[in-house]
Order: C-alpha cells, then structure tokens, then sequence
C-alpha cells in the first residue's frame, strides 16, 4: 500500500499534528516502510483463523457497581492548564 | 403538487441510573460540585484501566431484551476517536462492529392502530463531560465524562412527527418501566437527535439526510421535524438541492439552522479498545435477565382491559407509569364493587387533577387504596355529594386525616331530608324570581340554576337529586 504526502498529511491533520514539509516527505518515506512490513502479515494463508481483536485469553472482566472516593478537586485542577473556580477552563468551542 | 413522505429515524441516549460510571468507581449523583466526581480512569491520565460496570452492562442487556433484539455474544468495545474538549481521553469508549445488540423492534399505538418501528441496534458507551459555553471561553465539568450510556438507533421507519412523539414516549415508558433510567429530559439522562429525509409518496429511494439536534423535550422533537419538512418541502418544490448537513433547533426561534460543518466528513478511527477484553454474554444470563423483565406498559393496557373492564383510554392513562399502574391495581382490587366506573372516574379525574397540581403521581399522593375506597363508600351511599367528596379527597391528602374523620369534623353529611332541604329550596324560589319565570315559560335548564343555588346555600351539602326533584315539585305546584 503506497502512503503519499497527501494521506500523511490527513493523518496529521486527525491528530492536530503540524508538520513542515520536509518532515512530510521524510514521514511518508518511513510510514510507507511500516506499512510494507505490516503488509507481509497478508501473504499468511489465514482462512482457518478466527478474527481477533484482544490477544489475551480474558472475557468478562467486570466490577460491581460499589462507589468509591473521588480525586480531590484540588489534585484533579492541579493538572488544569487553565481554570476557572473548580472548572477547567478552555478556549471557547461554539459561537 | 407532488406529494412527499418523511422518512425518520431516531437516535436516542439514555443515561443508565447505575451508582457509578461505566469504566470506574467515580459517583454518578447528579447535581454536585463541578469536578468533584472525576479520577484518573474517567479524566483519560495514561496507564490507567477501565473496568467495566456489571451494574450498567445487565441493564443494556434488559432494556436491548425489552426492546425485542437479538444479543451480540461475544460484544466488545472500540474506542471513537475525536477531539473535543468534553472528551477527555480524545476518545470514546463505545462500540461498533461487534455492539450488544441489534435487530429488535418497539410497537407503537397510532390512535388504536399499532405501527411497528425496527430498531437498529442498542449499544453501551460513555457518556462525555459538559460544557458550559460564556462570553469568550468554555468551562468543562468532567462529572458526567464516563457515565454509561445507552444509544438506541432506529431504522428510518418512522413517517411523521406524531410518530416521531409516540415513539419516544413508547420508549421512555418502556425504560421506565425497566427501572434502569429516569429518562428526565430536563437533566440530560435522555437526548434525542433525528435524521429526516423527504421522499416522493410510493417511491423506495431515500432523499438526502439531515441530522437534527439540540432538541430538549418530545415537544421540540415534534416541532423540530414539523419544521423541517415544510423547509425541506419548499425546498423541493422549488427544484433545489438538499445538501446533507447537521441543524440544530433553535428553541427561541422555533426554526431549524446549520452547525458549522466541517470541511471532510467525521473519520472516528474506531478500533478496538485494548484496555477491555471481549464480553461473552451466556443463555443463561439472557434467560436470567429476560425472567427479571416486569410486565410492560403494552401488556399491563391489555390485560387491566380484560380484567378490570377497563377502556382503552383509561388503561392507557393508568399505565402511564409503573409506579401509578401499581398503585391503580391496588385500587382496583380493593374495590368492592365489580363495576369499577365510579373507581376509574375518581382515579383518572379528581385524583389525577390533584396529581397534577402537585406535580406528582397518582402514588405520590398519600392516599391509601382503602382510603380511597372509604371515601367513595360515603359517594356510593349518597352521604356526601360529589362536590364534597372532591374538597374531602384535598384534605385527606393535605392533612392526611381519613375520609369519615373529615366528613364528621366538618359536619358534612349531605341533607338528604326534605323538610330542611324545602326550608332552603323556598328561599330560592323566593330569591330567583327571574329564573322561576324562565322555568315556568319552558326553559327547562333553568332548573339547573336553581339546583345550583341550592347547593350554593347549603355549603354543598344539599342532596342535588332530591333538591331537584323538590324544586320541580314547588315549582309545579
């Protein structure tokens, strides 16, 4: 699968990454690289493998609905780049 | 004109009333303090592990089982992937290819007829924080990030506003019913958001989607999609194109109007969530829940029909909710008598008007089933009149005192005895002359006047029946 300059650049874009160009050329060079080595899994003949999605043997992990103590509004503001009263304060996202 | 057909699916969210979040131990009281609810699992810190809420995935499984669809065994969950500030992972725990439940269907009652509305398929998530949105920035209480939430897709078998109504209705009652969400609009523990499309009658191609929101009430639900079909309408009938956007209603404007779009469309990049491992969903544990299912709204209608006479109008009110379903059979089974009109003329009149000033349910108002029944007692046997009866049903529930202790303490017996009722009677005749001549000259409604005063008179008391018929008697003498 080819990866061009385009898709990296939508790629970054999801992500909010800001890339310059030359680091745009120089990513599509070493994406398209993983990406041809990942590639090499679709020469395995897998039509006898169940599709997976966890690779540990585990189902049903579950906890009962017992409440336990929050953080602190102290600790969980600590981390707030911005607040405002015990809220976390952001650039406004509507108009 | 051509003639166009809606064609409507609804997606809607109920927050699940479990005491935790859906992935950690944080509280799920509404209404405290911002932020006061949040840990590192539901504020997304790296290396931390969801556990799923056992609480929250049995009551998925009994609304889906509810909701007639087929369980998805083995389901998991994937992570939605998009920025934005009440998300504070920069993902979703929610699912997609593999979600609980799929291919069930809720019937609807049209006017006596019933429409059956396919649903899609209903899924387990998280909830997203809430944003509060002033003058230049927006502030995030992260309390409601990770709550669980139902999503409940419809196909697009809906054709009308009025449907659109019946099945939310249908829906929240069902839920309610469940006892797994209260389902309050106003609290945000039930939103709902549209897709519509206009097609020409009796064709099988859809028109182009727009996706409605910000609706916050079954009524703005309505005039949401009322609107949007005469826009939609006009736009056709002029040739113009539809083009395929999200439009929020403006409840001061009453008009639908587009959101910002985005430049491409949304790509989530779901892909599994590696922190929660697959969930197989026995028979045994569908049995199990399916056994735990109460009798709902559509089959308790039927059977009060069958059992206590019932007519469908009345079932229908009484069943409204559990709570007041209950209540209404405790009642029904109570009373003596085996035709229960006098019974279901109280439940559904003076009661539920007394229920309704306050706000409340027919349960919440204090009054016992027997209470009840010792009060219509005195009704049936012709001691009070009706009008008193009704000021005596205020009082009990006022001062929670019974129905004979009232009617003593207050003296209310009605005046069934002609010779005081003749004493008052006369005084009215001599009083109305006017009325009087009305009677005399035909007018026989003049009559009902003249009763009414003798009530009036009476403080209520008067027996109206024989009132009339001394009157009558007076008056032809």
């Amino acid at each position: 699968m080819g990866i061009d300059k385009e898709t990296v650049k939508y790629v970054a874009n999801l992500a909010r990454i800001e890339l310059r160009d030359e680091e745009l050329k120089r990513l599509s060079e070493q994406l398209k690289q993983i990406i041809d080595f990942i590639d090499k899994l679709k020469l395995l003949d897998i039509k006898d493998v169940e599709p997976t999605s966890h690779i540990l043997p585990m189902s049903n992990v579950l906890r009962d609905d017992q409440p336990r103590e929050s953080l602190p509004i102290s600790k969980t503001l600590e981390c707030a780049p911005a607040k405002e009263e015990n809220f976390f304060l952001v650039p406004k996202v509507i108009e | 004109m051509t003639e166009y057909e809606a064609v409507i699916g609804l997606e809607v969210h109920v927050q699940l009333k479990t005491k935790t979040k859906a992935f950690c131990g944080c509280s799920t009281e509404f209404g405290k303090e911002p932020n006061t609810q949040v840990c590192p699992i539901c504020l997304g810190f790296p290396g931390v592990l969801p556990v799923l809420n056992r609480t929250a995935l049995d009551y998925a499984i009994k609304v889906a089982l509810a909701l007639n669809c087929k369980i998805h065994s083995p389901t998991k969950f994937d992570r939605k992937n998009y920025f934005y500030p009440d998300l504070p992972k920069n993902y979703q725990i929610s699912q997609y290819d593999l979600p609980l439940s799929y291919d069930g269907f809720l019937d609807i009652d049209l006017d006596g007829k019933d429409k059956h509305i396919r649903i899609r398929r209903v899924h387990l998530e998280e909830d997203a924080g809430k944003l509060i949105h002033k003058e230049s920035t927006s502030l995030v209480d992260f309390n409601r990030a990770g709550i669980p939430l139902l999503e409940i897709v419809s196909e697009p078998d809906i054709n009308s506003p009025e449907e659109a109504y019946q099945y939310l209705v249908t829906l929240k009652s069902i839920i309610q019913y469940l006892d797994v969400s209260d389902c309050d609009m106003e609290k945000g523990s039930l939103r709902c958001d549209a897709n519509i499309s206009l097609r020409k009658k009796n064709t099988i191609e859809f028109g182009t989607k727009i996706e409605l929101k910000n609706m916050n009430s079954f009524k703005a639900v309505k005039d949401a999609l009322t609107y949007e079909i005469e826009r939609q309408k006009s736009l056709l009938s002029k040739n113009k194109a539809i083009v395929q956007e999200t439009r929020f209603w403006d409840t001061k404007e009453l008009k639908t109007f587009p959101m910002r779009t985005k430049e491409e469309a949304m790509d989530y990049r779901y892909f599994p969530d590696p922190d929660l491992p697959m969930f197989i969903i026995t028979q045994e544990k569908i049995q199990q829940i399916r056994e735990s299912i109460p009798e709902l709204p559509r089959e308790k209608i039927q059977r009060f029909i069958k059992d206590y006479g019932l007519s469908l109008y009345v079932a229908k009110i009484l069943v409204s909710s559990k709570k007041d379903a209950d209540f209404a059979e405790s009642c029904l089974k109570a009373y003596p008598n085996k035709d229960k009109k006098t019974l279901v003329n109280w439940l559904i009149g003076p009661l539920l008007q007394e229920a309704n000033t306050r706000g409340c349910g027919l349960a919440d108002l204090g009054i016992t089933p027997q209470g009840l029944n010792e009060l219509l007692g005195f009704v049936e046997k012709e001691l009070i009149s009706n009008l008193v009866a009704k000021s005596v049903l205020t009082e009990i529930i006022e001062k929670h005192k019974s129905a004979a202790t009232i009617i003593q303490e207050g003296n209310l017996i009605q005046i069934s005895d002609t010779e005081s009722l003749e004493k008052i009677a006369k005084k009215v005749i001599q009083e109305n002359p006017r009325s009087v001549q009305d009677y005399k000259g035909g007018k026989n409604n003049a009559i009902m006047f003249l009763v009414g005063q003798v009530m009036k008179k009476s403080q209520g008391k008067a027996n109206p029946k024989i009132a009339q018929e001394l009157l009558k008697r007076l008056l032809n003498e």
